[in-house]
């Protein structure tokens, strides 16, 4: 079943590259890779060290904020980016905040995270952490991470959960719920 | 009536999550600070069959959970490969064990390890754990993840568990050396000090 959704999810990405193959003359592509290296550039990327970034991890309002650890090149991650996805859409009105956390490499924002970011038309509010000394960062994220990702952190100012694991929708919605009850 | 129902499903469903969850938690634990590990004999890229006991002389091993695919693997070849050059003749040489499932990451496959090896010029065995039972009794979680051994009456003896070191992206900006410390405390006869660090890798493909 999860197979099949990332299959799904690679037939639409193949299905976009050859759509812009289709324009058939040079000029015409070269047009079309000109206008996504503006729109590249026009991704306005929010880039923070642990110390920049801890504040996410503590908001005191009355929302529930979904903090999802994941990259570009993390297969099971950008499986369950959908789902996220469809969680930040349907719960926006229940006071629902989805954070997305890349922790892709910085030498590869251009080239692989900004274009990630608008091949898939993410909504969610996607910011960057980037910072090497791990060790240091990630116990106080969860004492219990090991520092594998896909990873999640769910709470608002009463309650907190995290999951060092990868969620299908249903899962995700449910761990959702017991925050909104 | 029809509420206790809707109770009596949600609690049902709920068990059976946890039914669910708890195997796998209890399967990831792997060996602790302290433990003896159990030997292996697992398959090296030039097809012979490798094992911790084949290596007399050792004083005990620095083992990596490590891939081709992963990039933060990727990173850390060429600080693999020096650990091994320094230490191996000091009695601590790396093995390096690929654990994920190559029907799932086939750029992780037998012939693709062998290409990665020959490219790179590893200096050290690159196994791979073909049943993906060695990575798991380790508790392994990641790719890069380091385990440090040290060769004792009772067995090879769980010494460090974690990170290379605490820079992934610039070898020249590392402040602290994690399996260097580790080793040459151990080759000085002395406590291994930071013996668990954390670090963001590839999870290993089931």
């Amino acid at each position: 079943m999860r197979s099949s959704v990332f299959l799904a999810f690679l037939l639409v990405l193949s299905a976009c590259n050859t759509g812009k193959h289709k324009e058939t003359a040079s000029d015409a592509t070269i047009a079309v890779q000109q206008e996504a290296s503006s729109e590249v550039n026009d991704v306005d990327l929010e880039i923070y060290d642990y110390d920049g970034f801890e504040a996410f991890l503590n908001k005191k309002d009355n929302k529930v904020h979904v903090v999802n650890f994941w990259a570009t090149w993390c297969a099971p991650c950008v499986k369950e980016l959908p789902y996220f996805e469809q969680l930040n859409a349907s719960y926006a009105d229940e006071n629902v905040e989805v954070l997305l956390v890349s922790l892709d490499f910085p030498h590869l924002y251009e080239s692989k995270l900004k274009p990630f970011i608008l091949k898939n038309k993410l909504a969610s509010k996607v910011i960057v952490l980037d910072d090497p000394d791990m060790n240091r960062w990630i116990p106080k994220v969860d004492s219990l991470w090991s520092g594998s990702i896909p990873a999640t952190v769910i709470y608002n100012k009463h309650e907190r959960k995290f999951f060092e694991q990868s969620f299908t929708y249903s899962e995700l919605e449910n761990e959702l719920k017991s925050f909104l009850n | 009536m029809k509420h206790m129902k809707n109770i009596s499903i949600v609690l049902i469903m709920m068990l059976l999550l946890s039914a669910f969850t708890v195997p796998t938690k209890g399967a990831n634990d792997g060996y602790k600070i302290g433990d003896v590990v159990s030997d292996f004999k697992l398959k090296n890229i030039d097809g012979n069959m490798v094992s911790l006991a084949d290596y007399k002389e050792a004083k005990g091993f620095i083992i990596t959970f490590t891939c081709n695919t992963c990039p933060y693997a990727v990173m850390y070849e060429d600080r693999l490969i020096a650990l091994d050059k320094t230490y191996a003749p000091k009695g601590y040489p790396v093995i390096a064990i690929m654990p994920n499932n190559t029907s799932l990451s086939p750029g992780d496959s037998f012939e693709a390890m062998n290409e990665r090896a020959k490219t790179k010029g590893f200096t050290f065995p690159y196994l791979i754990d073909k049943e993906q039972t060695v990575y798991s009794k380790f508790g392994a979680k990641r790719t890069p993840h380091m385990f440090v051994l040290q060769k004792t009456d009772k067995g090879n003896v769980v010494k460090y568990i974690g990170a290379i070191d605490d820079n992934y992206k610039d070898a020249s900006a590392v402040n602290t050396k994690y399996v260097e410390n580790a080793v040459n405390a151990l080759l000085n006869g002395k406590e291994v000090e930071q013996k668990e660090t954390k670090a963001i890798g590839c999870t290993i493909k089931a």
